[in-house]
């Protein structure tokens, strides 16, 4: 649709307040020929218990109901994944669903088991996702990623799901980077942000000390995009955990306020038609006023620059959350950096900065942890974890992992849980020398964007510490 | 396993029922995974297996690309807000109001006003492609069209704001929807690819 009815855009009341318990994440690789994914799945909710300080028999015994994202089938060639996986972590004979939403499935089965919560029909349930995404060839992979296009009308082009997506980043690239050297290099900055910030987690298995140079001398994927500049392909699980607030406190005495609001858009890029912009609580309709003549070419919204679905899930997810200006109100945040230039178009759909500006949300250093102009901590640094290019994108996982990343950094854990040599020696590897606590100091507000291929569903969660609420119930 | 070309299987419908002939599925040796201490930790699982689909509604669309037309849709409905829209890609139902939409011959429109409105050129491709390499993926703007095809372009260099002119592949067509794809105007036709033509 391209109008909207007042119900359609009344912002989403819960029965009850919702909290997000604990999480964990399993480590993460781009493959695990010698461990079955459930030994990836208790691993992530081992973490989890251990993080409040209980064994995973004693939290299971909280457990209600189970919310399970696992994206691709066909990757693992096993339908009902979810029930064996229910099954080997013991919680039968419990009610579960397995929930498929591309590259937005963990954020949406976080949306799921909040809505549960919530509504009173459990006051504890499980979301865990997971992706298999190794049981097949790269070039194999690729094909059953590009099914997540439109098998008629999309696929049979080259069955690569980059093609259908780059265009997206081109048309960008085109009209409000305007093919500048100077774009081109802050698109590698994220790159070399992500990676090197992937350094210091041990969970990450992108982790590179580059420079810009380095990823404007990788490969060309599609052209403006190389290889640097794009995500990973990853196997691993995460976990959490979301309870109403009388067993959420029984479980913890630390529990983080958590709201979704989620969106979509066309499955296809090409149905996409033009509409008003969806204004964000700090926005004015007179700031796209002269939007065309500003950036020529830029006059369809959302066209093929805009992620209309991120811009819903937020403007849903902000108000539910009392955020007026994300910016001022937020914290920290995960991104969903699928590429460089999505990044850049993400930081306009949810507001860090107006449409057509992304590029100065990098350039001014407000993404960084510390800014490299100022150095002084960044006005909202993103993607700690180092993100999909740095850490991980094992889908179904991917935006479970990147909530996990905001809660700790909320409940000030980040170098217990990033710094911990035990965990650097479980996972094979060496701590760096120069490891360093990328804790956000005070951090009790953080966004999560869960996205989906070309922007198809969208999930926006942003946790508060239950002392810096923003709004009362 | 490679498939004979007397084992290729063939599908055909009488309406309520889908009837195979032929050979559909094949199945392979399973083979250890071993690590590098010869121990086992998995097994491959290799098999062919031939889908059957049916494009339902948009068959006319698929159908005509072989014929060297090109066709969208219109909301003829007059009480929807958007009447009158015309939609490339063809949907079977307007998006607004739901109603059938009516099939509009949009050949000679894309002839004359089909524009690149983004590309991407990508060395890559997944399993099965039958593209060429690089594949220039195009996106193509029409006048009075409100939504924007995808397709590719196998001859001349992409850009933004080019006109390209729809070619087809009339000669053996796959009924697919790379049957249609498109050439910077005024490309003289002894340079399609093989099996295309700018008309049936």
């Amino acid at each position: 649709m391209i109008k909207f009815s007042d119900r359609q855009l009344k912002i989403p009341q819960m029965s009850r307040p919702v909290y997000l318990v604990t999480g964990g994440n399993s480590q993460f690789s781009r493959a695990f020929p010698e461990k079955r994914t459930e030994e990836l799945c208790v691993d992530s909710l081992r973490m989890a218990a251990g993080l409040i300080g209980m064994s995973m028999p004693e939290l299971k015994r909280y457990i209600h109901t189970a919310y399970y994202g696992h994206f691709a089938d066909h990757f693992g060639d096993q339908l009902l994944g979810e029930a064996l996986i229910h099954d080997r972590l013991g919680l039968d004979p419990l009610g579960n669903v397995g929930v498929k939403t591309g590259g937005a499935t963990g954020g949406s089965t976080l949306w799921e088991g909040l809505k549960t919560v919530a509504s009173g029909y459990s006051d504890c349930v499980l979301c865990m996702g997971w992706e298999r995404m190794d049981e097949v060839p790269t070039d194999e992979g690729n094909h059953l990623i590009s099914c997540a296009a439109d098998k008629d009308w999309e696929t049979p082009l080259g069955h690569i799901y980059t093609g259908y997506y780059a265009v997206m980043a081109q048309r960008y690239w085109k009209v409000f980077g305007r093919e500048e050297e100077s774009f081109r290099r802050t698109m590698a900055e994220i790159a070399v942000k992500h990676r090197n910030y992937a350094v210091h987690n041990p969970f990450a298995h992108g982790a590179k000390r580059i420079k810009v140079d380095d990823v404007l001398a990788s490969p060309i994927v599609a052209y403006p995009l190389r290889a640097l500049d794009a995500c990973l392909m990853s196997v691993g699980a995460s976990c959490a955990i979301l309870a109403d607030e009388k067993t959420a406190f029984e479980l913890t005495d630390s529990p983080l306020r958590i709201y979704i609001g989620a969106g979509s858009h066309t499955l296809r890029v090409a149905d996409r038609r033009d509409m008003e912009i969806p204004l964000l609580p700090h926005e004015t309709v007179e700031q796209y006023t002269d939007f065309g003549d500003r950036f020529p070419g830029g006059e369809r919204y959302p066209g093929f620059t805009g992620f209309l679905a991120a811009r819903m899930a937020c403007y849903y997810a902000y108000r539910m959350a009392g955020i007026r200006d994300p910016l001022e109100d937020l914290d920290m945040a995960e991104l969903h950096d699928a590429f460089t230039i999505s990044d850049i178009q993400t930081y306009e759909d949810v507001g860090f900065r107006p449409y057509g500006e992304g590029r100065d949300f990098v350039e001014s250093g407000d993404c960084y942890h510390t800014n490299p102009h100022t150095g002084q901590p960044g006005r909202l640094p993103t993607n700690l974890s180092g993100g999909l290019i740095g850490c991980m994108h094992a889908v179904g996982a991917t935006g479970i992992m990147q909530v996990v990343e905001c809660a700790l950094q909320l409940l000030n854990k980040h170098a217990e849980v990033h710094g911990d040599p035990a965990r650097w020696r479980d996972f094979g590897k060496e701590k760096p020398a120069d490891w360093t606590d990328l804790q956000v100091k005070g951090a009790k507000r953080s966004l999560a964007i869960s996205h989906a291929g070309v922007g198809s569903h969208v999930t926006a969660t942003v946790l508060i510490h239950p002392d810096h609420l923003l709004k009362t119930d | 396993m490679a498939m004979t070309k007397q084992d290729s299987p063939t599908v055909t419908s009488d309406g309520l029922r889908y009837i195979p002939r032929g050979a559909f599925h094949r199945i392979g040796k399973h083979m250890p995974i071993r690590n590098a201490h010869g121990k086992l930790v998995g097994i491959t699982n290799p098999r062919d297996m031939t889908y059957i689909h049916s494009y339902g509604g948009e068959a006319l669309y698929f159908e005509s690309l072989g014929e060297g037309k090109l066709y969208g849709v219109r909301c003829n409905n007059p009480a929807c807000e958007v009447t009158g829209s015309v939609f490339l890609p063809f949907r079977i139902f307007c998006p607004d109001c739901l109603e059938r939409m009516t099939p509009v011959d949009l050949t000679e429109v894309a002839r004359q006003t089909a524009t690149v409105h983004s590309f991407v050129i990508t060395e890559r491709s997944g399993a099965f492609n039958t593209l060429a390499i690089p594949i220039k993926f195009i996106n193509v703007e029409f006048d009075g069209v409100c939504t924007i095809l995808m397709s590719y372009m196998p001859v001349g260099e992409p850009e933004i704001g080019m006109r390209v002119v729809p070619i087809f592949k009339t000669d053996v067509p796959d009924y697919l929807v790379t049957d249609l794809a498109f050439v910077p105007v005024d490309t003289p036709e002894a340079e399609l690819p093989v099996g295309y033509a700018f008309r049936e």
